[in-house]
C-alpha cells in the first residue's frame, strides 16, 4: 500500500468523521473510562489506596481533557471543524439577537445592493467587451476639421478611405434613416439602416435565414434588396421562413427580402429594415462636400495598433486633400475605438457614481462595525471566560470574523435582490440615457464582485471588534465585575461615527452640487418657450416629393388644418434639425460685398432652419428687431431670412443687419435679412454657450428646399392644453389629408429639453439616492452609539442626578457628546469634499465645485439631522431613575 | 539519552504494531503498559498519547478495533493488526534495522579519529 494512498484513505476517514463527531467523542470517552478503570484496578492490585490509584491513573494518562483534545485534533480536520463550530455558534448568536441581526443585515444589504447594482451597470456598459468577435479591433472613423471633431463621413470619401487604407482589414459604412412601409394594411414608419455590404461580415453577424448583402447588391442600379430584423419579421410576418423572396414596399419602391438579421444585433439601435447604402441615388449623398450623417466603422488588421492606423489614415487624408482640395482641404480623419465611441460620454458619470456608492458601503460597514462593537462589549465577559478556559485569541478572533462574514454574506445575498430590483427599476425609469443598457444584467462577474465585496466588508467591519477584544485584557474584564471595558472602545466608536459623518458630508455635497447645477440649468432660458409645444415627424409620400408645387401647397394647407383643431394655438412645418435634438444642419455662406471664398470649407457656417411664419409664434421666439417671416414671403417674392442675435453680433457687430444680404450655398438664392430674433439654445441648456457654431438663420419653406429635404418633415405645434392629448385629433386630421402619411416620433419640447439633460439627471438622481442613504445610515450610526453610551453610563447619570443634576444638565451632557462627534465629522467631511469635489467640476453648471452655499447648507442639514438623532437617547438619559441605578450596585 | 526519552509519533506507531503482533488483540491501556515495561522505564510515556497514535493507525487501515471484555470482565476496546498492518510492521522494522545498522557503522568508524 503506497503511502499516498494511505494518507488519502486517512484523510477520507477524517473527513467522514467530521459528520459523526459527537458519536465518536462519546465512544472515546467510554474508551478512556475503561482505560482508567483497568489502570485503577491494576493499581489497587498493586496495593495502592483507591485515592492514590485514581490519581496515579490520571497522572499517567496525562489528563483526560488534554487526551481528548489531542485525540480530537487527530480525529477530524481541526481547521474545518473549528470553522463548522464557529459557523454553528455564529448562527446561534445571530439568531439569538434578531434585532441586531436584522439591522446589520439590512444595512449591509442596502450598501452591498447599491454597489452591486451600480457595478452591474459599469460591468455591462464599460467592462464587458462589445458583443462582436475581436471587439478590440473595431474602430469608429469620422471626418474632422480644425474646429470640429467627429463629423459624419461623405460617401465618396469613405470609398477612397476603404480603397487607400493599408491598416484596416475592412471598413463599412452605415446611415440611419426611417422608411415608410406601404402596400400592406396600414402605412407604417420603420426604423431603417442603410449599410454597406461589408458591415455584417465585419461585425461577424450571420443571418437567421437567407443571406446578407453581397458587393453585387451594394451598387447603384441593381435590383433593390432588403434584410429585415428578426423583431420586425416576428411582428409583421410571424417569423415565417417563406418570407424570403417576397417583396415589401419601402418609400414606394419594392424591395426583395433576402435574409433575416438576428434580434440580438443592435448596432446603432435595433432596426426593422436594412438596405444597401450604395443604392441610395440621392444627389447630395454623392457630393463629397455634403455630410449626410453616414458613419464608418473599420476592423484593424491583426496586430495593428491604433497609432499605426492613425498615421495611415492621416496619409490617406492628405492624399484626398491634394486630389479634392475644394472638398477635403483641412479635412482629417478621426479614429476612436468603437467601444469608447459608444460609451465614452457616460464613463465619467459612472465612475463618479461608483465612487459615491463605495462611500455608502463604507458608511454601512462603519455602522455594522459599531453595532458589532456594542454587541461585543456585551460579550466581553463571555470572551474573558473562554480565554481563561484556554481558548486562544486567534480562536476568538476567528469566531468574531466568522460572525461578521456570515452577516456580510447574508447581507450580500439580500443585496443581490436589492440590486436586481434596483437595476430594473432604474433602467425602466431612465431608459434612453445609457448606451448598451440592454447588456446590463447579473452575470458571473457581478456575482463574483458581490461575493468579494461582501467578504471584504465582512472582514473590514469584523476586524474592529476583534482588535478591541484582543486588546482588552481578560483578567481586567473579570475584575471589572462584567460591566464591560470603557474608554478605549468609546473612542473607537466615536471615530467610526466621525468617519461616517464625514463620508455622508462628502456625498451630500456631491449631490447638492449636482442638484444646484440642474436647478441652474432649469432656470436657463432656452430662447424659446418649451411648455405646451408638441413636435412630431411626418413622412412624405413619394408622389408628393416628386411634385414640388403639390408639396408647397401641402405645407400651406397643413398649418391651416392643424390650427382648426380645438386646443391648437399655432403650428408650422419645419425642415432641418430641431433645437435640443442633438442633430444640426450647417449651411456655408458669405456676406454680400465680400469676395466669394474659393470653397465651402472657407465659408462661414450658420445653423439653418426652414420654417413657416407661425414657427416663431409656436416656439415663442421673441423678435428683437425688424419683422418676422410672413405668408407674403413666398416663391414669388424676394428670398428673405431672419437671423438670430448671435448671428447679428458675430457678423455685423454694432451695425444693423436689417436689409443686408447674404449669399447661401446648397442651391439657396441670396437672402435679404428682414429681422433679428432671440438666440435659441440649440445645443442644449448646458453646452450651447460654449458651442463653436451658434449663428442661426431662418428662411421660409420654398421650392429651393425640396432637393435638400428627405422623405419627411417635422411639425411643431403650440397648444393651449396638454400637448400629447391632442395627438389623436392631429393624427385624424392628417390621415384625412392624405392616407399614405405616417405620423411618428411625437415628443413635447419639454421632453426634449429634459432629455438633453439626461446623463446629468441620471447622475443627480442616483447621487441623491446614495447621499440620502448615507445620511440615513450615518444618523442611525450616531443614534446607535449614543444610545449605547447612555446605556453604559446609566449608573453615572443616575449618580449625577442623585447629586442634584437637572434633566437639562443631562440632556446637555449627552447632546454635547453627540454634537462633538457631529462637529468633527462635519469638519473632516468639509475638508475632504474640498479636496474631492473638483473631480466633478466638469459635470457642474453654474456652481463652482467649492460652492460655499452648498457646503454651508449641507453642514447645517447634516448637523441638524445628527442632533435630531441624538435627541432620542438624550431624552432617555434624562428619564433615568437615580434610585433604581443606585440600588443596582 | 541521559534523560527519560520522549516518544515521538513514528516510533510509537512501530512499537504499537510490534506489541499487537507479539501479544495479539489488546486494549489501549494494555498497549501503553507493555511499551512502558519493554522500555524498562527509560521511556516516559503519557498513556494518553497512545490513543491519537492508535486512531491514526486505524485511519490508515493498519489496525482495526472492536469492543470486547477484558480478563477481569471490564468492557474495553480491543485493537488488532490487519494484513496491511502486518506488512507495514515488517517494512518499518526492516527500515529501522537498516537505519540503525548504518548509523552504528557510522558512529564506530568516526570514533577513533576524535
Amino acid at each position: 500500500m503506497s503511502s499516498i494512498w494511505k494518507s488519502f484513505r486517512a484523510a477520507r476517514r477524517r473527513f467522514a468523521a467530521l459528520f459523526r463527531l459527537r458519536k465518536s467523542e462519546d465512544e472515546f470517552a467510554a474508551e478512556l473510562d475503561s482505560h482508567l478503570q483497568l489502570h485503577i484496578e491494576d493499581n489497587l492490585r498493586a496495593g495502592m489506596t483507591l485515592e492514590a490509584a485514581r490519581r496515579d491513573a490520571l497522572m499517567k494518562l496525562g489528563g483526560v481533557e488534554q487526551t481528548k483534545e489531542s485525540y480530537r485534533d487527530r480525529h477530524g480536520l481541526p481547521v474545518l471543524e473549528n470553522l463548522l463550530q464557529d459557523l454553528r455558534f455564529a448562527l446561534r448568536v445571530l439568531l439569538k439577537n434578531p434585532g441586531f441581526t436584522a439591522v446589520a443585515v439590512l444595512t449591509l444589504a442596502l450598501g452591498i445592493g447599491a454597489n452591486t447594482a451600480l457595478f452591474s451597470v459599469v460591468n455591462g456598459v464599460l467592462l464587458n467587451p462589445l458583443p462582436y468577435p475581436q471587439p478590440g479591433q473595431l474602430v469608429s472613423l469620422y471626418e474632422k476639421e480644425p474646429d470640429a471633431q467627429e463629423i459624419s463621413v461623405t460617401y465618396l470619401n469613405f470609398l477612397d478611405w476603404r480603397k487607400d487604407t493599408t491598416t484596416f482589414a475592412s471598413m463599412a459604412s452605415y446611415r440611419h434613416d426611417d422608411f415608410n412601409l406601404t402596400g400592406a394594411d396600414k402605412p407604417e414608419r420603420l426604423r431603417g439602416e442603410m449599410v454597406s455590404a461589408g458591415l455584417f461580415p465585419l461585425l461577424g453577424v450571420r443571418p437567421v435565414i437567407g443571406r446578407v448583402f453581397t458587393s453585387q447588391d451594394d451598387r447603384l442600379g441593381t435590383s433593390p434588396v432588403v434584410l429585415i430584423g428578426a423583431g420586425f419579421w416576428a411582428r409583421k410576418f410571424a417569423s415565417s421562413p417563406q418570407i424570403l423572396g417576397k417583396t415589401i414596399t419601402l418609400n414606394s419602391t419594392d424591395y426583395n427580402i433576402v435574409g433575416i438579421i438576428p434580434a440580438s444585433f443592435r448596432f446603432d439601435g435595433s432596426s426593422d429594415v436594412y438596405i444597401p447604402i450604395a443604392q441610395w441615388n440621392y444627389p447630395a449623398f454623392l457630393d463629397r462636400k455634403m455630410h449626410m450623417g453616414m458613419e464608418v466603422v473599420g476592423r484593424l488588421k491583426p496586430g495593428i495598433a491604433l497609432a499605426q492606423a492613425r498615421a495611415d489614415m492621416d496619409q490617406v487624408a492628405r492624399n484626398l486633400a491634394d486630389a479634392y482640395p475644394e472638398a477635403d482641404r483641412d479635412k482629417g480623419i478621426a479614429l476612436v475605438p468603437l467601444k469608447q465611441d459608444i460609451v465614452g460620454d457616460i464613463q465619467p458619470f459612472l465612475f463618479l457614481l461608483m465612487g459615491a456608492v463605495a462611500f455608502v458601503l463604507l458608511i454601512a460597514c462603519a455602522n455594522v462595525a459599531n453595532l458589532l462593537m456594542v454587541h461585543a462589549s456585551g460579550r466581553t465577559r463571555e470572551f474573558a471566560i473562554r480565554t481563561a478556559l484556554g481558548a486562544t485569541r486567534a480562536r476568538l478572533v476567528s469566531q468574531l470574523l466568522t460572525e461578521s462574514i456570515l452577516l456580510a454574506l447574508t447581507g450580500g445575498a439580500l443585496g443581490l435582490l436589492v440590486a436586481f430590483w434596483g437595476t430594473q427599476a432604474a433602467l425602466s425609469f431612465l431608459p434612453e440615457t445609457l448606451p448598451r443598457a440592454e447588456e446590463i444584467g447579473l452575470d458571473a462577474h457581478v456575482l463574483i464582485f458581490t461575493l468579494a465585496v461582501s467578504l471584504l466588508a465582512g472582514i473590514l467591519f469584523g476586524l474592529a471588534p476583534s482588535f478591541k477584544t484582543l486588546k482588552s485584557g481578560e483578567n481586567e474584564t473579570l475584575k471589572e465585575g462584567g460591566r464591560g471595558s470603557s474608554g478605549a472602545s468609546h473612542r473607537t466608536q466615536g471615530v467610526f461615527v466621525v468617519v461616517e459623518m464625514a463620508l455622508a458630508v462628502v456625498l451630500l455635497i456631491g449631490a447638492g452640487l449636482m442638484v444646484r447645477s440642474l436647478a441652474w440649468l432649469w432656470r436657463v432660458d432656452p430662447g424659446f418657450n418649451p411648455h405646451n409645444v408638441l413636435t412630431f415627424r411626418l413622412s412624405l409620400p413619394a408622389a408628393m416629393t416628386q411634385n414640388p408645387q403639390a408639396l408647397l401647397a401641402y405645407f400651406r394647407e397643413l398649418p391651416e388644418k392643424l390650427d382648426a383643431i380645438p386646443g391648437v394655438e399655432a403650428s408650422s412645418a419645419f425642415a432641418g434639425d430641431l433645437p435640443m435634438s442633438g442633430d444640426f444642419g450647417a449651411l456655408p455662406f458669405w456676406l454680400e460685398g465680400q469676395p466669394k471664398p474659393p470653397s465651402d470649407n472657407d465659408m462661414n457656417l450658420t445653423l439653418w432652419y426652414s420654417v413657416e411664419p407661425e414657427y416663431f409664434k409656436a416656439m415663442q421666439i421673441p423678435l428683437l428687431r425688424g419683422k418676422l417671416l410672413s405668408l407674403e414671403d413666398n416663391e414669388h417674392s424676394q428670398f428673405v431670412a431672419v437671423v438670430d442675435d448671435a448671428f447679428a453680433r458675430q457678423y455685423f457687430g454694432d451695425r444693423d443687419p436689417i436689409g443686408k444680404r447674404i449669399n447661401l450655398t446648397f442651391g439657396f438664392p441670396q437672402a435679404e435679412i428682414i429681422g433679428v430674433v432671440g438666440h435659441v439654445k440649440h445645443w442644449g441648456l448646458d453646452s450651447d454657450s460654449t458651442a463653436a457654431l451658434r449663428a442661426q438663420l431662418y428662411f421660409p419653406i420654398g421650392p429651393e428646399l425640396i432637393p435638400n429635404m428627405g422623405q419627411s418633415i417635422t411639425v411643431v405645434v403650440r397648444t393651449h392644453v396638454a400637448p400629447l392629448a391632442l395627438m389623436g385629433s392631429i393624427r385624424h386630421t392628417i390621415e384625412q389629408m392624405n392616407a399614405e402619411q405616417v405620423v411618428y416620433n411625437e415628443q413635447t419640447m419639454d421632453q426634449a429639453v429634459s432629455n438633453s439633460l439626461g446623463p446629468r439627471r441620471f447622475s443627480m438622481i442616483l447621487l441623491g439616492i446614495f447621499a440620502l442613504l448615507a445620511l440615513l445610515l450615518s444618523s442611525v450610526g450616531i443614534y446607535g452609539v449614543l444610545a449605547y453610551l447612555v446605556g453604559q453610563r446609566t449608573h453615572e447619570i443616575g449618580t449625577r442626578m442623585a447629586l442634584g443634576a437637572q434633566s437639562q444638565d443631562i440632556l446637555r451632557l449627552v447632546l454635547g457628546e453627540g454634537a462633538k462627534m457631529t462637529l468633527q465629522g462635519v469638519v473632516v467631511g468639509l475638508v475632504a469634499a474640498l479636496a474631492l469635489s473638483h473631480l466633478m467640476s466638469k459635470m457642474l453648471y453654474g456652481v463652482s465645485s467649492t460652492d460655499p452655499l452648498t457646503f454651508a447648507g449641507i453642514a447645517v442639514v447634516l448637523a441638524l439631522v445628527a442632533l435630531a438623532a441624538c435627541y432620542v437617547p438624550a431624552r432617555r438619559a434624562t428619564r433615568v431613575d437615580p434610585m433604581t441605578t443606585l440600588r443596582c450596585e | 539519552m541521559t534523560d527519560k526519552a520522549d516518544v515521538w509519533q513514528g516510533t510509537l506507531a512501530l512499537m504499537i504494531l510490534k506489541t499487537l503482533e507479539t501479544l495479539g488483540p489488546l486494549h489501549g491501556y494494555g498497549i501503553a503498559r507493555r511499551i512502558e515495561q519493554i522500555s524498562g522505564g527509560v521511556l516516559s510515556l503519557n498513556y494518553g498519547t497512545v490513543y491519537p497514535a492508535l486512531l491514526k493507525l486505524e485511519q490508515e487501515g493498519s489496525i482495526e478495533s472492536e469492543w470486547g471484555v477484558s480478563d477481569n470482565n471490564r468492557k474495553a476496546k480491543y485493537y488488532k493488526l490487519t494484513g496491511a498492518g502486518r506488512k507495514q510492521l515488517e517494512r518499518e522494522a526492516r527500515d529501522w534495522r537498516q537505519a540503525q545498522a548504518i548509523l552504528a557503522k557510522f558512529l564506530s568508524a568516526t570514533e577513533p579519529s576524535t
